[in-house]
């Protein structure tokens, strides 16, 4: 696989926020495969933190190792949305084992977002209310959309997104890593634009944040990007910090197609 | 302000500000909070503040008050205590912003579930947005004074900006910029990139954040600026 590291800048941070004594989320981000994984665990004592931690430790270093060393023709990128969803199905697995056999993690479980990056385009994964967001241009979006009942209202036109800001149950999510013998991922692959910067997120930032808001910290912080994931962690918790908030930004200074990975290789050989 | 906030089956229910002496909790509509439940007494317990402190007195109720499951006749309020009359929990939540850890027990009404019969977890959630966040009210002050930033050195000199927004950058992208950040405890300053550091008051900056004072002298990029605060 090509090194991204010259493509991509990656930045991250986490936080228990003000109120919590522990924090539950579990993330890890590596720019040389092109590969961020956020978590964020739930279950008594400290049984989300064993989820979130078993799935992103899982995830991360398993496709770290399938994507370090296949030196064959690119993956495709339907190869690369099965690779996400079987590593997402393996931490299911891991995660549901451990608490069956554990009475003090039985229950536990974890949302999960996941991307990576490959040949000029980015393939999302996401479990739960973990979200991915976009900055392009002047223009800020959710990639991801959640699996949770608000969501599933908002969709259904039973309340409008302004409703959903003050609604209760915000924390109810349909789908989570590790509560089933099996789980789907939702993946999708989306075309990627040099400049862009990807945020993927704990719930803990857009409850505590306005999207305009980390939109306005992602726009004129783009230069210094610990400086931008510091920022927005310390917006949630100058607003109240009532959870753990973690975030990963990802900035793509240029393009990535794998068909000049290819190239260069011949050209390389052929010297 | 202090506030307890009120939740049955782990729902909230709604927030009551500490914002007089005596609040007063029963099942008789006479009381401040009133909980029409059988389970809770006509005059069941109630809450004095006296300055920063609260204290909690059980009135003699049939069924009693428990705080963080024990009962209690009288009890100094910590942030984070959970009170429990019948079914229904109040958090007791202090001035300010609560401390780092807190009470496990206070966890139980801020729990979620995700959807899906026969499991249900525990998951460290956000209740629902209160109209007076403990946060805002330093905002809320800080509002009432604007700070702002007067060019005192090169063509701009004179120049003058007032910081509306969280974030405002100063300098010249590519060569230096530095970023101002509006908090609820103040106004801050920050490097953003160049090689070069933002000088405040002839000191460089680190790399850490510096609060700024009234009429802090910045350099950026070759150009001096006062921050200082207006009073509207």
């Amino acid at each position: 696989m090509p090194d991204l590291s010259s493509i991509l800048e990656i930045a991250s941070a986490t936080h228990p926020g003000m109120v919590r004594g522990h924090n539950e989320d579990s993330i890890a981000a590596d720019a040389e495969v092109g590969l961020a994984v956020l978590a964020d665990g739930m279950g008594g004592y400290n049984a989300g933190e064993v989820a979130s931690g078993i799935a992103v430790a899982l995830i991360s270093s398993e496709i770290r190792k399938m994507l370090a060393n296949h030196d064959a023709a690119p993956f495709t990128a339907s190869e690369i949305e099965r690779i996400i969803a079987e590593h997402a199905g393996k931490a299911n697995a891991a995660i549901y084992h451990a608490a069956q056999g554990n009475p003090q993690y039985s229950g536990m479980g974890t949302t999960l977002v996941m991307a990576c990056w490959h040949d000029n385009q980015v393939a999302v994964g996401h479990i739960g209310d973990s979200r991915l967001y976009r900055l392009r241009g002047g223009t800020f979006e959710q990639v991801t959309r959640d699996h949770s009942v608000l969501q599933e209202q908002i969709d259904s036109g039973m309340i409008t997104r302004e409703q959903a800001r003050h609604a209760q149950h915000k924390n109810l999510v349909t789908r989570a890593v590790g509560i089933d013998p099996q789980v789907e991922t939702e993946v999708r692959t989306y075309p990627v634009q040099a400049d862009d910067i990807y945020l993927l997120c704990s719930d803990g930032l857009p409850d505590m944040v306005a999207d305009e808001d980390i939109q306005l910290t992602l726009a004129t912080l783009k230069a210094n990007l610990p400086l931008a994931a510091e920022q927005l962690v310390q917006q949630a918790n100058d607003n109240g910090g009532r959870d753990n908030v973690s975030v990963i930004l990802v900035r793509v200074l240029k393009a990535f197609p794998a068909r000049a990975g290819v190239l260069q290789k011949l050209k390389s050989w052929l010297k | 302000m202090a506030k307890l906030i009120m939740s049955l089956d782990g729902s909230i229910i709604r927030e009551i500000p500490l914002d007089k002496e005596r609040v007063t909790i029963g099942r008789k509509p006479t009381n401040d909070v009133q909980i029409e439940n059988l389970a809770v007494s006509g005059e069941h317990a109630r809450v004095v503040t006296i300055l920063n402190d609260s204290f909690l007195e059980d009135l003699g109720s049939t069924n009693g008050t428990l705080v963080n499951g024990a009962p209690v006749k009288k009890h100094i309020l910590q942030s984070n205590d959970l009170i429990e009359i019948g079914k229904y929990k109040l958090k007791f939540i202090a001035e300010g912003p609560a401390p780092q850890a807190a009470a496990p027990a206070a966890e139980d009404m801020e729990k979620t579930m995700v959807l899906r019969p026969g499991a249900s977890m525990a998951r460290p959630a956000i209740p629902p947005a209160a109209p007076a966040a403990p946060a805002a009210q330093p905002a809320a002050a800080a509002a009432q004074t604007v700070a702002a930033i007067q060019v005192i050195s090169g063509p701009g000199a004179g120049k003058e900006l007032e910081i509306t927004k969280n974030l405002t950058t100063l300098g010249k992208p590519g060569v230096q910029v530095a970023v101002i950040t509006k908090r609820p405890q103040g106004y801050f300053i920050a490097h953003v990139e160049g090689a070069k550091f933002p000088i405040v008051n002839g000191a460089t900056l680190e790399a850490q954040a510096r609060q700024l004072n009234d009429h802090d002298v910045i350099e950026i990029a070759g150009v001096k600026m006062e921050f200082f605060y207006k009073t509207r």
